[in-house]
């Protein structure tokens, strides 16, 4: 396991040299001129001139990027211009905020697919499958911040149930002292029941919207999977060793069909951390997709780069977990590796 | 782990998350609601200090509430009854008293003022901010060279508690110049502590510290999230604020702010597009203050250097071909003010900004560009900055449909809020759509950076004309010198010129919209555009 793993480390990181190089030469080719934006609306070209200088855009790319490898070399991502704090501080405040709603938002998706997908398999043709696929193709076809903002006028603006859309915790509760950054865990850390329940119910809306959006890829694929098991030898001999329906669903038919489905969870996270940056606007949730847009909209170069390599390492360690996954779920991966 | 173990431990997981979501509501008591202001708006600040790199708007707000200067406006009451900052009136803040002389004005400052952490302010502290304004560059140097403070010797400490600007020329904008935001007062000896070698005025340190001592101080900062201002109770410069506590969250989307409004559950919303503010004021549920923007155009450029527009004929046409009203009503909903329609042959007013004559008239914006030599019209570029989408892209869309009727066929080409600036300085694009206020409400301020020869950045046409440079200059030298019959002649001279030749159709006033609840009074209007949270109260 140990070796599985050093090896899969050693293979990322050519690409997050690559990752480094790309987005630094991306953000350097978009057409912004930082200096221009952030010298404001009154500048001369001498005052432009002048924070060109300052933010050290005078000097040749080649230079600037040895700057930029330097840097971050000493784990400096650089500062960001837009918030003006460094861009390491930032993420670190944000990625939480994103990872809670992220990591909710998938939770709630795979309580209601998994089963959906189950039962829509050992159900083929019934009315529940039909709703099942007629539900999925809804959600994915409606854009997140539609589907967001559907919810916050229903549920927020006419019925008033829901808490305003106004971040991570209504304006009259301080956040809990922070250990992990999730707020769910930092408040039930300081046994603060309060904060828990506030910032539980800031995180409602904006999961549901990401767990209707994901819905479809895992109820279809636990779906398409459980059929294919449930046709096979090992699941038509626990039916005719007398084996009761549950026991053959769940122990013998849902185990073997987990495996697409685990691959298709860490590609609907990665896709969902996308998705965030637009329920992130529309719930004003200080993460770190939010984040970045504006950062690109300013051409604020360092968040940007930042943004990228956080994300790059993100999905190196979520494939590096999947794969340990696979070891756990089917001896067969662990014996080949 | 093994796998069954794993596997069990993935259900218990499942088990877990799935406890019920109970509904309970929030427990906040309403006495802290009642000294607290909840504000939302689009953007959040990304620096305290008015002087640093690159400020945006938000950022000039916490540098207004947080630091004093030595004077600044009193309030007037407009006709429409909302409340406004007096252009003409100096009131004091940190100065008691001054003793304004033709080339010098000397001012007392409050000897019981102090800073947040209790240092006492004296007129070191003056100097030294005042110094740092002028030296820094950018933005905040920029300003106050448009009231003539360009030296640090002109800034004279004469005792603790007295300080002297002197004169280096006679401007009648310096006055005015001390009561914008850029002449804050800084704590000195604090901010020296922090500054280095490489950062000698300390901007890193003010950036995200207020190191002043203003009304209110920063209390909490998330950054691009949240903002909170508790008062300093121990104010001297004013009438202690009622609002103890001011809460500013950042929300992206204009549809919350509104929601959040009309739900009752924030206080103040700020920018939110015109159909909104206007729906809102017919609802009547909360109370939507209106006022125009002074001094500020929104306008059609043509860049006079290249064909077709360096041809006045064509540029008269263009705007006999503009739909006034159809932008009004369509774009605006009405929420500015209309700067078409002055009878012609009226004579022109001293005010600024004023109506030009121009209507929506396209036949004889056909007959013009004929008589300029393009009976078939042309192919042009309308350029606009999309970070002001809202308004930019459906007016465009109205002058496209509108030119094409005589001939000129537009395409419109959005460029990003990023680089908006950049392509103003290059000063290449054709035909723009933008907007320009000046802090200082006075016509020849206006027309000194949009008109004049010199080509600032805001002369978005390249217009250079020597009679109107003349005339733009004898204006300036005219108010300095009080010479009321210069002055007004050579305004109406400039504006005369500037209205036959049109290198810009001006279109309309822009208007500043607030959406707070009825229990909110005390809200102004003031030259900065944003939020004075020291008159405000809440009942």
């Amino acid at each position: 396991m140990l070796h599985l793993i050093l090896k899969r480390t050693a293979l990322a990181i050519p690409s997050l040299i690559g990752v480094v190089i790309v987005t630094f030469l991306l953000t350097r080719a978009l057409p912004g001129d930082p200096a221009a934006y952030f010298a404001g609306p009154a500048a001369s070209k001498e005052a432009i001139e002048q924070i060109r200088v300052a933010l050290g855009l005078d000097q040749p790319l080649i230079v600037q990027f040895g700057r930029y490898v330097a840097d971050l070399a000493r784990g400096d991502l650089g500062n960001s211009l837009s918030t003006g704090l460094p861009v390491a501080t930032e993420i670190r405040t944000r990625l939480p905020a994103s990872a809670e709603l992220t990591i909710l938002g998938l939770l709630v998706s795979i309580l209601i697919a998994v089963p959906l997908g189950i039962f829509a398999a050992t159900n083929p043709g019934s009315i529940l499958d039909h709703t099942c696929r007629i539900l999925t193709t809804a959600g994915v076809s409606l854009p997140v911040f539609f589907t967001g903002l559907i919810l916050v006028y229903f549920f927020y603006y006419q019925l008033g149930v829901a808490p305003a859309p106004l971040g991570r915790l209504d304006i009259f509760f301080s956040p809990p002292p922070r250990v992990t950054g999730f707020f769910l865990i930092d408040s039930l850390i300081a046994r603060d029941g309060e904060v828990f329940l506030a910032s539980l119910k800031q995180l409602i809306l904006p999961a549901a919207t990401l767990a209707i959006f994901s819905l479809a890829p895992i109820a279809r694929m636990t779906r398409a999977s459980m059929l294919a098991v449930l046709g096979s030898e090992f699941v038509r001999t626990a039916r005719a060793s007398g084996l009761s329906p549950g026991t053959v669903i769940v122990t013998y038919a849902f185990r073997n069909a987990m495996l697409p489905v685990v691959t298709t969870l860490g590609m609907v996270f990665s896709f969902l951390l996308g998705a965030n940056v637009l329920v992130e606007k529309v719930f004003a949730w200080p993460g770190i997709g939010s984040f970045a847009v504006e950062a690109l909209i300013a051409s604020d170069f360092a968040p940007v780069q930042g943004f990228v390599l956080t994300m790059a390492v993100m999905y190196v360690v979520l494939n590096l977990l999947i794969d340990i996954l696979y070891g756990l779920i089917d001896p067969r991966v662990r014996i080949e590796a | 782990m093994k796998r069954r173990q794993f596997l069990k431990s993935l259900s218990a997981a499942g088990a877990a998350s799935a406890l019920p979501l109970p509904a309970v509501w929030s427990s906040a008591n309403a006495q802290s609601r009642q000294e607290t202001l909840l504000v939302v708006t689009e953007y959040a600040p990304n620096n305290f200090d008015i002087h640093g790199v690159g400020t945006n708007r938000p950022g000039y707000e916490v540098s207004w509430n947080c630091y004093d200067r030595l004077m600044t406006h009193g309030e007037k009451t407009l006709p429409d009854g909302t409340k406004s900052y007096d252009r003409d009136k100096f009131v004091p803040e940190l100065a008691e008293e001054w003793d304004l002389k033709p080339n010098s004005v000397t001012f007392k400052l409050r000897k019981n003022a102090k800073f947040h952490d209790g240092t006492p302010i004296t007129a070191k502290d003056v100097k030294w901010s005042f110094d740092r304004a002028v030296t820094v560059g950018g933005f905040p140097t920029f300003q106050m060279k448009a009231g003539s403070l360009e030296k640090p010797e002109q800034f004279v400490v004469v005792d603790d508690s007295t300080f002297r600007v002197d004169f280096i020329r006679p401007d009648k904008l310096t006055m005015p110049d001390l009561a914008v935001i850029v002449p804050g007062v800084y704590n000195s000896e604090l901010i020296k502590k922090h500054a280095t070698e490489k950062d000698p005025w300390g901007l890193e340190y003010t950036k995200v510290n207020t190191a002043g001592g203003g009304a209110y101080k920063v209390t909490r900062w998330q950054a691009g999230s949240e903002l909170v201002y508790e008062r300093f109770d121990d104010w001297k410069s004013g009438p202690l604020p009622k609002i103890k506590r001011v809460i500013w969250r950042t929300v992206p989307s204009a549809g919350n702010r509104r929601a959040l409004i009309e739900r009752g559950d924030a206080d103040i919303s700020f920018d939110m597009p015109n159909k909104d503010f206007a729906e809102l004021k017919a609802a009547g549920k909360v109370a939507v203050v209106t006022n125009l923007i002074g001094n500020g155009i929104g306008y059609i450029g043509m860049n006079v250097k290249k064909p077709p527009f360096d041809n006045v004929k064509v540029r008269q046409a263009v705007a006999y071909a503009i739909p006034y009203q159809k932008i009004m009503d369509a774009v605006l909903f009405g929420l500015a003010g209309p700067m078409y329609g002055a009878k012609p042959g009226d004579p022109l007013q001293t005010a600024w900004p004023q109506p030009h004559a121009y209507t929506t008239d396209l036949a004889k914006a056909k007959q013009l560009l004929t008589e300029a030599g393009y009976p078939n019209g042309f192919e042009t570029t309308l350029s606009f900055d999309l970070g002001f989408g809202v308004v930019n892209e459906p007016l465009c869309i109205l002058v496209q449909e509108s030119l094409g009727q005589i001939g000129i066929k537009v395409s419109i080409n959005k460029i990003p809020g990023a680089n908006w600036r950049g392509e103003l300085l290059k000063k290449e694009m054709p035909l723009i759509s933008n907007f320009f206020s000046g802090w200082l409400d006075y016509p020849e301020y206006f027309f000194f950076w949009c008109y004049h020869g010199q080509n600032a950045v805001f002369n978005t046409m390249s217009y250079q004309d020597k009679e109107m440079d003349a005339m733009i200059d004898a204006a300036r030298a005219a108010a300095a010198a009080n010479d009321t019959a210069a002055y007004d002649k050579n305004v109406q001279g400039f504006v005369k010129k500037a209205f036959d030749e049109v290198p810009r159709i001006p279109l309309f006033q822009p208007t500043l919209s607030a959406a707070m609840q009825k229990n909110i009074s005390g809200y102004r209007y003031w030259f900065h555009r944003q939020l004075d949270y020291r008159t405000i109260e809440k009942t």
